[in-house]
């Protein structure tokens, strides 16, 4: 692409986005131009299923954000996504092994958390739900400390703080409002850092996600919804969730929507810059869709095989977002193969780790049912603390 | 001394106008709390001398008003949210109950969720469907939240700025009936801990435990018992999770009779909880058992009817006399 067609499609497609925050003037978003009820609609893709690099229409206001990536950089990310997976084999194996009592699989979203999880900045905050192992990747988070609550020792247990990590977040939705009102914190704070919530496309069927909208268009705060458009909700698929293509719900709500290939961790990294400017700029939400697949079951406890069909999963298997990139490093000469066996003993160091520290974890003390109820004390959980200490105690001296 | 007479209104605005004065971080956050000042006009003022990012008018949505208090009370800020009637916070139930109330816990104690959920409740004013229910139940049930309700002036003053000062979710009853009712409030007292039991009024024959708006319909029954030579206690709990067992023990030791009065169903109420704790402590003390005076298992009927509904003066007193009667 020459720099002239560049240069006179970039207006075209920013038109809606430069102006000012004021919430009904930058409701014309760029990728949400009028596609209804289209099966395949514009994806924002820097890099196809056949790891080409491509320059479009589509892709031309947001290419720029990656502009500085390196041939490093990518490895970077495609180690991101690499250890990333085999984390999440990892801890697949530990639930059939009976050492997890549930696990969320991340198998097929590699691209959507690596790239906008390295989209972030460390002073940003990140409301996850349940499935966002990469994005915790991306934040620091020691990748064991998740699997904490699916062994069933806490609910969460980590300092979100210490990342600018939350917690998981199980009820569907929930997490959107926390992000808002953190972002109306930040922006009260006169603060330039930005706020992403994680959700999927089932969740954009629940109140909290239309509330969450609302409340962060009105305040113009500054949050980035990032939705994991993964195709299923359980056995749920999304034409029960929505009768338009989800990124254009924005447009309603007066802020932009774009639709990314989910499975291209160079566009989802472009997209989440963009849309992550855009809130530091003080020009309020965006609702990235990253258009994806979720590879293997919901959790560990359905099965897949009873709602959906073979051929569809394996056309997404061609998209695989890991192996899109392996493509491009190797026909760019951007990797070889000791890099690719460099990271592959990497990763067995990994799996190993995560074995041993599950296996290891310790059940929690029984009195830490009784701790961090509340924060100033409470007298029942007090007076039922010393009861159930004094009942245990009675086994002790041999009654 | 800064003692003056003030409504439980006027008593509950200055306490949230102190709180904005004290602390930077408190945030008044509702439905109509702006410009209008609150449906009940406990907010009034408070926008203009605050401004509009301290008290902050919000959209309709109450999963949205608890929800977005969350993320501020996590970005260091310190939300008073109202929600504007009782049958409203419906809701905004899901976001109370499965968040704000387990954040704290969930995090090991890392986090704190200092959140107040003001909500004017109970029946007495003629109004609609939906604006006069009694949930506290539901609320004190759940661990991880504090439940609380004034009754009087003073205490309205007093147990706001305390539960503003708490790191716990605490939700705020306010006695809507009461709202006009004045009393004394000493702005420069040293408060009291907001749990405690307050003996509202001496006796020796039988305990009255309420609180809220049922506070004044015990104390007078009192007033017309004592006229029947009869000595009641009335103990104010002042809160509802958690209860000041000791403060009604020691009262019920006193007495040996005890009758739980509030306007909230009786089935599975406050005072069920009650009367099981009080029967455990004290069984070998009582002369009677604990007997409870409350709504019935019916939906809160139409206004026409609320008089019949609400426990008054002749309820209490038949209470009072039945358990005289063992």
């Amino acid at each position: 692409m020459t720099v002239e067609s560049t240069a006179a499609r970039k207006p075209r497609r920013s038109s809606g986005t430069k102006r000012a925050a004021g919430a009904a003037s930058a409701a014309k978003p760029a990728a949400a131009t009028a596609q209804t009820q289209d099966a395949e609609p514009q994806l924002v893709q820097l890099l196809t299923p056949e790891g080409e690099r491509v320059d479009n229409a589509e892709n031309a206001e947001f290419a720029p954000f990656v502009a500085d990536i390196t041939t490093e950089d990518l490895r970077g990310l495609y180690r991101d996504m690499v250890l990333t997976r085999r984390f999440d084999g990892e801890a697949t194996s530990l639930q059939r092994q009976g050492e997890l009592g549930l696990w969320a699989s991340l198998l097929g979203q590699e691209a959507a958390q690596i790239g906008s999880g390295r989209a972030l900045r460390g002073d940003d905050y990140v409301f996850p739900t349940y499935r966002e192992h990469g994005v915790a990747w991306c934040r620091g988070v020691d990748p064991t400390n998740l699997l904490g609550m699916f062994r069933g020792v806490n609910h969460g247990g980590w300092d979100p703080n210490t990342n600018n990590f939350h917690l998981y977040t199980i009820v569907i939705g929930s997490q959107t409002l926390h992000a808002t009102g953190y972002a109306m914190g930040v922006a009260k704070d006169g603060a330039d850092s930005a706020v992403i919530a994680y959700f999927g496309d089932g969740a954009s069927s629940q109140g909290d996600v239309a509330e969450a909208f609302t409340f962060s268009a009105v305040y113009n705060s500054p949050v980035v919804f990032f939705c994991q458009n993964n195709q299923w909700a359980i056995s749920e698929p999304t034409e029960r969730q929505m009768r338009v293509p989800l990124y254009q719900r924005a447009q309603g709500f007066g802020f932009p929507g774009v639709r990314v290939d989910g499975n291209d961790v160079l566009a989802c990294l472009a997209v989440t810059r963009w849309a992550l400017e855009r809130a530091r700029r003080g020009e309020g939400p965006t609702l990235v869709e990253a258009f994806t697949y979720r590879m293997g079951a919901h959790t560990t406890s359905d099965d897949p095989t009873k709602y959906r069909r073979d051929e569809e999963t394996a056309a997404w298997e061609a998209k695989d977002p890991i192996l899109r990139l392996k493509t491009h490093l190797l026909a760019t000469g951007g990797a070889d193969e000791a890099f690719f066996a460099e990271l592959e003993a990497e990763s067995e160091v990994l799996g190993k780790r995560v074995r041993e520290v599950v296996r290891a974890m310790p059940d929690p003390d029984t009195m830490a049912i009784f701790e961090n109820v509340y924060a100033d004390g409470h007298a029942l959980v007090d007076e039922e603390r010393a009861q159930f200490a004094a009942y245990l105690a009675s086994f002790e001296e041999g009654h | 001394m800064a003692t003056e007479k003030m409504s439980i209104a006027k008593a509950l605005n200055e306490s949230l106008r102190k709180a904005l004065e004290t602390d930077p971080k408190v945030l008044i956050m509702g439905e109509d709390v702006g410009k209008l000042g609150g449906v009940f006009r406990i907010t009034d003022g408070l926008q203009k001398d605050f401004g509009e990012e301290r008290v902050i008018d919000t959209p309709l949505a109450e999963s949205g008003i608890v929800g977005t208090a969350i993320g501020l009370a996590l970005r260091g800020y310190r939300p008073v949210v109202e929600i504007q009637f009782d049958g409203f916070v419906f809701p905004a139930y899901d976001q109370i109950v499965t968040q704000l109330a387990k954040m704290h816990a969930r995090a090991l104690g890392k986090i704190k969720m200092p959140v107040v959920v003001r909500i004017p409740y109970a029946g007495g004013i003629g109004a609609v469907e939906h604006h006069s229910e009694s949930p506290e139940a539901l609320f004190a049930h759940v661990p991880g939240l504090k439940v609380v309700s004034p009754s009087n002036a003073s205490d309205a003053y007093w147990m706001l700025q305390q539960a503003i000062l708490s790191d716990d979710p605490v939700i705020f009853f306010e006695p809507k009936r009461r709202y006009w009712d004045k009393g004394e409030v000493d702005t420069d007292a040293i408060p009291y801990q907001l749990h405690k039991a307050r003996v509202a009024r001496e006796g020796a024959d039988v305990t009255l435990a309420a609180y809220g708006p049922m506070v004044k319909v015990c104390l007078e029954a009192a007033a017309a018992a004592a006229e029947e030579g009869k000595s009641i206690e009335v103990v104010d709990l002042r809160s509802m999770s958690p209860v000041d067992f000791d403060g009604i023990q020691a009262s019920v030791e006193k007495t040996r009779r005890l009758v739980v009065v509030h306007e909230a169903p009786v089935f599975l109420g406050v005072g069920s909880e009650i009367a099981a704790r009080i029967t455990e402590r004290c069984f070998y003390h009582l002369e009677a058992p604990v007997l409870r005076v409350g709504g019935f298992h019916a939906p809160y009927p139409p206004a026409r009817l609320e008089d019949e509904y609400l426990p008054g003066l002749d309820r209490v007193l038949d209470a009072v006399d039945r358990s005289l009667a063992y």
